[in-house]
């Protein structure tokens, strides 16, 4: 079968790919990219460790086929940070310790920056409800939720 | 899966040709949110995946005769930010916002919460509700669909080989007119409902119910239109003795399965439950005071 040839663009710079139908986002994202900041948990859209942005929408990327994207704008964990400057909310995990293994960490900063980007001053009910698709095993979510929300004030400059 | 082909045709005609043509198992795909999860677990294994996201009136939302006809691949994410929908159809609205997390949002469709066919599935209630119809196209032309002649059985649908949905209408509806979708899950997100209910009605200018529809998911093999429950509401005010009739008509309609998220008895009991809470917040959006 002869591989699928795409171009997209991936935390801005234009990329060229070939890819199996069968591939996922993911897939192309960690095995073909090298960009392994992007986590496999589940492969069936339950964890959100995978979570990235794609034409800016939070999605799944092991619910998207690497063959979709021809055209398409991904964004990933990777595009975070600056350089060695963090994201205020990558700081603000560290502060407050809301990692422990850190599986989940990239997903949820992803899909927390993409919260904060649409709703800068959100309640902790509505960062609890926007997280509920990133499933974390050790923290127990309270301290990625002040987290989250103290990143938040922090951006909002309070 | 090995011999897979993936196409992402850019017009209907394009994608009925394809999948028409296609020799074994074909799959059209939107959010692929059920497809890809089928694919991973070999539930499936179609020679031909054809990407129905880049045809234009599967995308678009767009006013026609007072309703809105929704493009069977627009998003949850999508639908819930158009306005208008939302205040024409808000029960509709809200039963696609409860599927799945916020990622699943940015991709689950209308259509593919349809056309996967699950009893379960949580738009579909409302779409019943809401009396809405399915566009579809194939080898043969278009035709128009209710939504509930859509699955004939779990996983299953009316489809023809080569039909797709292109979009649903949800249509015009009178003034004083309200609908609303409860579902009951053992968390509070990121479940399958154990019992969905959707309820549109339409209240006359003394408050009095002209016109209902209640439709009930998850309680049988297809989701469905529940007749005498909305009987039960018509020609009343949704005095108690009405909302007990409605509560007990629903019941009565569900044939249910025991599973891990409830036994049959409790299924019965909460469907009455929810249809009842359904019609009063349905009532309320329509502006009972
Ligand atoms: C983590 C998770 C949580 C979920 N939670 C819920 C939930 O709470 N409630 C719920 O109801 N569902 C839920 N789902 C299931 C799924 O997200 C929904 O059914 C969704 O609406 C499917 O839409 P899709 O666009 O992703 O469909 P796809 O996966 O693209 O397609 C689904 C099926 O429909 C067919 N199809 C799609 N579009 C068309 C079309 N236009 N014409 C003909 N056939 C078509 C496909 O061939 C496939 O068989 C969940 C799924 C996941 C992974
Ligand atoms: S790996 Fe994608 S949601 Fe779990
Ligand atoms: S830190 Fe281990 S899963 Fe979240």
């Amino acid at each position: 079968m002869a591989k699928i040839h795409v171009s997209t663009t991936i935390n801005g710079d234009a990329v060229e790919f070939l890819c199996e139908p069968e591939e996922t986002l993911l897939d192309v994202l960690r095995d073909g990219l090298g960009l392994t900041g992007s986590k496999e948990g589940c492969s069936s859209g339950d964890c959100g460790a995978c979570s990235v942005l794609l034409d800016g929408r939070l999605v799944c990327a092991c619910l998207v086929m690497g063959a979709e994207l021809g055209g398409c704008e991904v964004e990933t964990i990777e595009a975070m940070a600056h350089g060695d400057v963090l994201h205020p909310l990558q700081s603000k995990f560290i502060e407050h310790a809301a990692l422990q293994c850190g599986v989940c960490t990239p997903g949820i900063l992803v899909a927390a920056k993409a919260l904060l980007d649409k709703n800068p001053d959100p309640s902790e009910t509505e960062v609890r409800y926007w997280l509920a698709g990133n499933l974390c095993r050790c923290t127990g979510y309270d301290k990625i939720v002040r987290a989250v929300l103290d990143a938040a004030a922090d951006m909002r400059g309070s | 899966m090995n011999d897979m082909r993936y196409e992402a045709p850019d017009t209907i005609d394009g994608a009925v040709a394809l999948l028409a043509g296609g020799r074994g198992e074909v799959r059209a795909l939107a959010g692929g949110t059920d497809l890809l999860v089928q694919l991973r677990a070999e539930m499936i294994a179609p020679e031909l995946v054809v990407d129905l996201k880049r045809i234009p009136e599967l995308r678009s939302i767009a006013a026609e005769d007072g309703g809105f006809r929704v493009g069977a691949a627009v998003s949850g994410a999508e639908l819930g930010e158009h306005p208008g929908v939302k205040a024409l159809w808000p029960g509709v609205v809200e039963a696609v916002e409860l599927i799945g997390s916020t990622q699943i949002q940015g991709r689950a469709s209308l259509g593919g919460n349809l056309c996967n066919a699950s009893p379960a599935a949580d738009s579909v209630p409302a779409m019943i509700a809401a009396r809405a119809v399915a566009r579809v196209a194939g080898p043969a032309g278009t035709r128009e669909v209710p939504v509930e002649e859509i699955a004939i059985g779990p996983g299953k649908t009316s489809l023809a080989k080569g039909e797709i949905v292109v979009s649903v209408l949800l249509p015009a509806r009178p003034a004083r007119s309200g609908d609303a979708y409860l579902r009951f899950i053992p968390r509070t997100e990121m479940d399958i409902a154990v019992v969905g209910a959707g309820v549109s009605l339409t209240l006359d200018e003394s408050g009095v119910c002209s016109a209902a529809r209640v439709a009930l998911g998850a309680v049988a093999a297809l989701a469905m239109l529940v007749p005498e429950a909305a009987a039960a509401l018509v020609g009343t005010t949704l005095d108690e003795a009405a909302l007990e009739r409605l509560a007990a008509a629903a019941s009565g309609a569900c044939r249910p399965i025991d599973d891990k998220r409830g036994t049959k008895e409790y299924r019965i009991k909460v469907a009455g439950v929810l249809a009842r809470r359904a019609a009063l917040i349905a009532a309320e959006r329509a502006g009972r005071s």
